[in-house]
């Protein structure tokens, strides 16, 4: 076996014993009350018999390793559990969501991660020239900013002043794909605002760290010109580090979708994660947690194994 | 002595804001115009001479709300804040200085809860917790403490391997001390500038969790709250939800200002740490 099949095997079984841990921590997030689960999902007023009912329901009478593995042996089989509020299979409500969620998530990283690299590779070749600093000032400024701040200004001018794209994102089955991508407009315009600035300014870092290297100065002083440098020479070898920030980006932008739903009212899988946090749902919880997690290690591993790929040195090695 | 002519007028206005802001939070009751929860207009009223930034979704003074919404969200921000740097610098700290399986146990769970995004793992959390300040407090200090334990570690192992370091083990100063007053003087200007980052993202997690519905409860108000309140008013061209997202925006921008400012300046002290 070659040492970079080797190499990526071991990232990607790394990446499951993480997620299995990850699955613990969930779960155990759930059981850290004191007192009893049953008692705080339904509020004092409870009859005893609806407490009692919902204990059995979640195993409560049996050891918290006992019923771990039972979820666990559940979720490997496809059996995510029955919401406690709709008594719904969970695997049957989660699956179109989490393809909404996907979607919007996909079509902001088609137009962010462009974007964000070329203006990257801008502000190193005018480094320290005003169209450096004012994108490390957008940058600084979109850090900062809420997105339900970016996400009602956008509603109250593109929405509701000109009414160009709708203020509520509706999507349904069989909708077709135009009036889909219409409807999502504004959310990916969130989620772009939100990314772009972290992702060109690490694109901005690693491509300037590797301005640094002797062989750039070697073509400085042979005289190749500013953009040729980058092209040539710095870009492919930031092309590691650069997934790397794309991919970090893409997994925040997953998680990011559920501030962004819950404002423009998305039926994705952040805003089903929030609406049974609050009814305090906890199987739906845990189920939509463990999938961001793994969503997030899963894009976390693929960056991985795209920097062992893209380096040279571990793909020859001596 | 600052010479107040040496400040960049960036951090300048980061710091004028910020006093702004901490000064309305401290004297809420003074400086509010009416009470809290009191209806003293008609819905969504415009700004006028009465009422500065207009009345919310029930008719309350908007200017009222948010200047006792800077008191609650700065308070709680402030104390995650306070929780997270203590818990994350003297366990990072512990960490680099006793080593061993100390150090490797904490460190993979730190990786652990740091492979979980944070608002997700906070939302697990909240779908049990009762939903309290004091448990809102603990939650955020206590998943934000993993970021802080890493930079401290970090810098702590740099430090730990000093000459001075090393003399006041010879001389068989105890963990405590070594923690304390060898490591920490030694290793707060890069944690100052932390500071003032994890103070904005306590600031934008508190105000996400309230916006979900799922952070600071009403009748209390906090500015994620009051945007959540005011949002139908927005299809209705009616930018009250704004006014405190924008508050959350100014206040997370000047604090990143003067933290910027903090950090170019204590590093061209030092020479940069590369």
């Amino acid at each position: 076996m070659s040492p970079i099949v080797k190499l990526i095997a071991q990232r990607v079984a790394l990446g499951v014993g993480l997620l299995l841990a990850v699955s613990v921590l969930i779960f155990a997030g759930t059981q850290i009350l004191p007192g009893d689960v049953a008692q705080s999902i339904l509020g004092q007023a409870a009859t005893p018999q609806a407490l009692a009912n919902l204990r059995a329901e979640l195993g409560l009478d049996q050891p918290a390793y006992v019923r771990y593995f039972a979820w666990l042996g559940g979720i490997l089989t496809g059996d995510l559990g029955t919401a406690l509020t709709t008594r719904q299979e969970i695997a049957t409500t989660l699956p179109p969501r989490l393809w909404n969620t996907l979607f919007l998530a996909f079509w902001a990283a088609i137009v962010a991660v462009p974007i964000s690299i070329v203006l990257g590779l801008l502000a190193v070749r005018y480094r320290n020239g005003p169209i450096d600093k004012a994108i490390s000032g957008f940058a600084l400024a979109s850090t900062s900013l809420p997105e339900f701040f970016i996400g009602y200004l956008l509603i109250l001018f593109l929405a509701v002043k000109v009414q160009w794209f709708p203020s509520i994102s509706t999507v349904y089955d069989g909708m077709p794909f135009l009036a889909k991508l219409h409807a999502i407009v504004l959310p990916a315009l969130v989620l772009v605002l939100v990314v772009l600035a972290h992702m060109m300014r690490m694109t901005r870092a690693a491509i300037l760290n590797v301005m640094q290297s002797a062989y750039v100065e070697t073509a400085e002083l042979k005289g190749v010109g500013q953009f040729d440098i980058i092209r040539k020479h710095a870009f492919p070898n930031a092309i590691a580090p650069i997934i790397n920030v794309v991919m970090l980006n893409l997994a925040f932008l997953v998680v990011g979708v559920v501030v962004v739903e819950v404002i423009f009212v998305y039926p994705g899988m952040g805003q089903y994660l929030v609406d049974h946090v609050a009814k305090r749902d906890v199987p739906v919880v845990q189920a939509v947690g463990l999938i961001f997690a793994a969503v997030y290690i899963g894009l976390n591993i693929v960056a991985d194994v795209a920097g062992i790929l893209t380096n040279p040195r571990l793909r020859h090695p001596k | 002595m600052l010479n107040l002519k040496l400040i960049p007028p960036g951090a300048l206005i980061g710091l004028f804001l910020c006093a702004v802001f901490l000064f309305v939070a401290v004297f809420a009751r003074w400086v509010a115009p009416y009470g809290l929860g009191e209806i003293v207009g008609g819905v969504w009223e415009p700004a006028s001479s009465k009422y500065l930034l207009g009345t919310d979704n029930l008719g309350r003074d908007l200017l009222s709300r948010m200047i006792y919404g800077a008191q609650t969200t700065i308070t709680i921000a402030a104390l995650a804040t306070a929780l997270s740097f203590t818990l994350g610098s003297i366990l990072g700290f512990a960490a680099a200085v006793i080593g061993g399986w100390f150090d490797t146990i904490m460190s993979r769970f730190v990786d652990l809860l740091m492979a979980i995004p944070t608002l997700i793992f906070g939302l697990v959390v909240l779908s049990v917790l009762p939903s309290t300040i004091l448990t809102l407090i603990l939650v955020m200090g206590l998943l934000d403490s993993t970021r802080v334990f890493r930079l401290s570690r970090a810098v702590a192992v740099d430090i730990n391997v000093m000459d001075y370091v090393e003399a006041a083990k010879l001389r068989g100063e105890g963990t405590g001390w070594i923690i304390f007053r060898e490591i920490l003087p030694n290793a707060l200007s890069p944690l100052v500038s932390e500071l003032g980052l994890r103070f904005i993202y306590a600031v934008l997690f508190l105000s996400a969790l309230s916006f979900l519905g799922l952070g600071v409860q009403p009748p209390a108000a906090d500015w994620g709250g009051m945007v959540k309140e005011n949002k139908e008013g927005i299809v209705f061209g009616i930018p009250a939800a704004l006014i405190p997202a924008g508050a959350i925006a100014a206040l997370a921008i000047s604090v990143n200002l003067v933290a910027d400012w903090i950090l170019n300046r204590t590093t061209s002290l030092k020479g940069g740490r590369g």
